[in-house]
């Protein structure tokens, strides 16, 4: 079920964690990746029980299919309805000074889960990862993996319950230790099947999995976790980054671990569409945290790729392909409101409602969602980063 | 508001530094500023206030003859070109809090400077004095570098002495060489100061000619966007005080109170009294609370993590001693 390492020979479509492009420059086929991968469809059910057990309504990402797959998700649910907890784990491979949302859209689940369920959470910024993949130098890796952190505290989450590192500040002994027993557990073969490795690649990136790998048992973080052994790790990640914990799950039970859980997203698409890349060189693929209110009508308006007709006749004739339109999926993504979005689709596919009045939500839901990051992003100093990053115990981090 | 000459002189005083104060009309460039004490010995002084695309900003505070290219500086500092441009006239009032033409280093005494990177011409060393305006244009002080620095120290800030005439290669073997002068934290200032500086730049295109150019020079465009501007000061003041309540109980309370307090008021109107007579109450709560509750949310954490970072930085320091 779990085994699928075969490099991507049949398949057209390619996902792993440096590489993702679907069949022919069409959509990426998420039904044949989670079969691919031998992970489980989020089927309502799941999120039914999610409601129930945290009391509150699930987030919009849950509701529209947003996290659509896990691995024993329902094994972390059945041992919190019976009172054990879990820590999350999520990270960001920092190799950009600028984010843009679809960057923030594992972050604001993870904020989520964080205050739904009130468990603690670490957050792995891989600055070794980018150094090794990016050929940056090691000290500017270090400053973006510290600039990042700074967008991802402004995604607001709480300082008592969240320990932020970076791997080339925190590589600590009990680190080291679990990163060589994983080490350990993967031969070279089995790496190249997971990640495509090739001889001509340098040793850093062979030896990196690990790295990656070893946040998910808590006898990584000693400061944290003492004495908590058992403690189960629920793994927040856009799907590409299953290949990791892939190879987690499978050395995990070898060296007398828990296996991590799973939940993972979907890809955001680019503004100019599924086939369109979103690439640090072209500003224009996607809207940054640092877009003014101009900049994001701008770019809605002129890049944002429309589903609607040609003309407005047609248009009011044959309504608006909602499979291609990109506002439409935007506003999937971003629009709280269920019912104010059903009644979008319905008028946008129906021809009754215009491209440009979709677009003009969608500019309004966006605007706001930058504005309030802007706020909180100004709000975190250098001090406040020291205390995310500090080696300390976080004494109420189930509270 | 921000400090006066008079307490920055006194200041001086206290510290002991030495200084020679010389009096005259009102200048806004360095070539009037010339007129006045050109004569006297003493290096002249050009100071720049710069901002970059991620609202950092600058001060570079050079010897008039010098010749400053805010390209290069935009590349060594590691912003890429054209990154760095001057900053618009708003933020010299909410930051430097000093008036047009007179950018000064002593402008990094006031509390709201505190972000604010300073440069220093090495050149300045060079000279036995220099000029400089102490926080007012009707006034210049001459002052050797040397007790520059001493009044820097006082206020917690580093002299960073840079060749600015320098054009090294910037590449990836080759850092940018200023890249460690950047300020770690942007500073918001009021909308209007984007919407004037887009239309202030041009003004100043050729950049090269900035040697004996005082740049905040007003010009006519000038005069026309500060009437706009006071139209958006009220709106944006807003803005800036939210800033500042992240770690103020009292402006924190404000802050709730203000934003439920309007939703209040937008939420009982004639037509809503009509529409739901004495279900209002009701209503309008649960739609107050609806709304509110995300952003609130949102400002609780970030008060939250402010304090629990105030409370780190005092309790890791006292453990350092």
């Amino acid at each position: 079920m779990e085994e699928k390492d075969k490099p991507n020979e049949e398949d057209d479509q390619e996902v792993n964690p440096w590489k993702v492009s679907a069949k022919d420059g069409g959509k990426i086929d998420y039904d044949k990746l989670i079969d691919k991968f031998g992970c489980q469809r989020l089927d309502q059910s799941l999120i039914e029980r999610v409601k129930r057990l945290t009391g509150r309504p699930p987030h919009v990402f849950l509701r529209r299919g947003v996290f659509f797959a896990h691995r024993d998700f329902n094994e972390i649910l059945d041992a919190y309805e019976r009172g054990y907890k879990f820590y999350l784990y999520t990270g960001r491979g920092p190799s950009s000074e600028s984010l843009h949302l679809g960057h923030l859209i594992p972050f604001m689940f993870t904020k989520y889960l964080q205050d739904a369920f009130k468990v603690p959470l670490v957050i792995q910024l891989t600055d070794d990862e980018k150094c090794m993949w990016k050929d940056l130098s090691v000290e500017e890796s270090i400053r973006l993996a510290r600039e990042n952190a700074k967008d991802i505290i402004a995604c607001g989450f709480d300082i008592s319950k969240t320990f932020i590192f970076s791997d080339f500040n925190f590589m600590c002994p009990a680190f080291y230790k679990n990163i060589v027993r994983v080490a350990k557990c993967v031969t070279i073969n089995k790496a190249v099947g997971i990640f495509g490795f090739t001889g001509e690649d340098h040793i850093g990136k062979i030896s990196f999995p690990p790295v990656q790998a070893v946040p998910s048992f808590p006898s990584s973080f000693p400061h944290l976790f003492c004495h908590k052994d058992n403690l189960r790790c629920l793994i927040p990640c856009a799907i590409d980054q299953d290949p990791y914990f892939r190879m987690t799950r499978d050395v995990a039970p070898r060296i007398g671990h828990r296996k991590p859980s799973l939940i993972e997203s979907s890809f955001f698409p680019a503004l100019q569409g599924e086939n369109g890349k979103m690439s640090a060189s072209d500003p224009n693929s996607a809207i940054y945290v640092t877009d003014s209110a101009k900049d994001i009508r701008n770019k809605i308006n002129k890049y944002a790729f429309s589903g609607g007709q040609d003309s407005i006749e047609n248009h009011r004739k044959y309504g608006a392909n909602l499979e291609v339109d990109i506002p439409i999926k935007y506003l999937g993504f971003f629009l709280e409101d269920d019912a104010e979005l059903e009644h979008i689709r319905a008028e946008y596919g129906a021809g009754r409602m215009l491209t440009g009045e979709v677009k003009k939500r969608l500019i309004e839901v966006l605007t706001e969602l930058v504005e309030r990051h802007r706020v909180a992003r100004a709000a975190v100093t250098d001090e406040t980063v020291d205390a995310f990053m500090a080696i300390r115990s976080l004494p109420y981090m189930f509270d | 508001m921000g400090y006066t000459k008079e307490k920055l002189l006194a200041r001086l005083k206290e510290l002991q530094i030495d200084f020679t104060q010389y009096e005259h009309p009102v200048v806004l460039t360095v070539d009037e500023q010339a007129k006045y004490v050109g004569h006297l010995g003493g290096g002249l002084s050009k100071n720049l206030f710069l901002k970059d695309k991620k609202n950092r900003f600058y001060v570079v505070s050079a010897l008039a003859d010098t010749k400053v290219d805010l390209k290069v500086l935009s590349q060594r500092f590691g912003l890429g070109k054209g990154g760095i441009r001057m900053a618009p006239e708003e933020a010299l009032g909410e930051i430097l809090q000093v008036p047009l033409g007179c950018v000064t280093p002593f402008a990094l005494l006031n509390e709201s400077a505190r972000r604010v990177s300073l440069l220093l011409d090495q050149s300045f060393r060079a000279h036995d004095r220099c000029f400089f305006h102490p926080l007012s244009n009707d006034m210049s002080i001459s002052i050797s570098a040397h007790d520059l620095d001493k009044f820097l120290k006082s206020i917690g800030r580093d002299s960073a002495y840079v060749d600015l005439e320098a054009n090294p290669t910037v590449g990836k073997e080759q850092p940018p060489d200023l890249a460690h002068l950047v300020p770690s934290d942007a500073i918001i200032v009021p909308e209007s100061a984007a919407l004037t500086a887009s239309l202030q730049v041009p003004t100043q295109n050729d950049e090269s000619e900035l040697m004996n150019h005082n740049p905040l020079t007003t010009t006519t465009k000038t005069d026309k966007q500060s009437k706009e501007k006071k139209i958006f000061k009220e709106k944006t003041a807003n803005e800036v005080h939210s800033y500042r309540s992240y770690a103020n109980p009292q402006l924190f309370v404000e802050e709730i109170l203000d934003k439920a307090s309007s939703l209040i008021l937008s939420e009982i109107t004639e037509e809503t009294i009509k529409q739901h007579g004495d279900q209002l109450g009701a209503v309008a709560s649960n739609s107050i609370r609806k709304r509110l509750s995300l952003e609130l949310n949102n400002l609780a954490i970030i008060f939250k993590n402010k304090a629990y970072t105030e409370g780190f930085r005092a309790g890791t320091q006292q453990s350092a001693q």
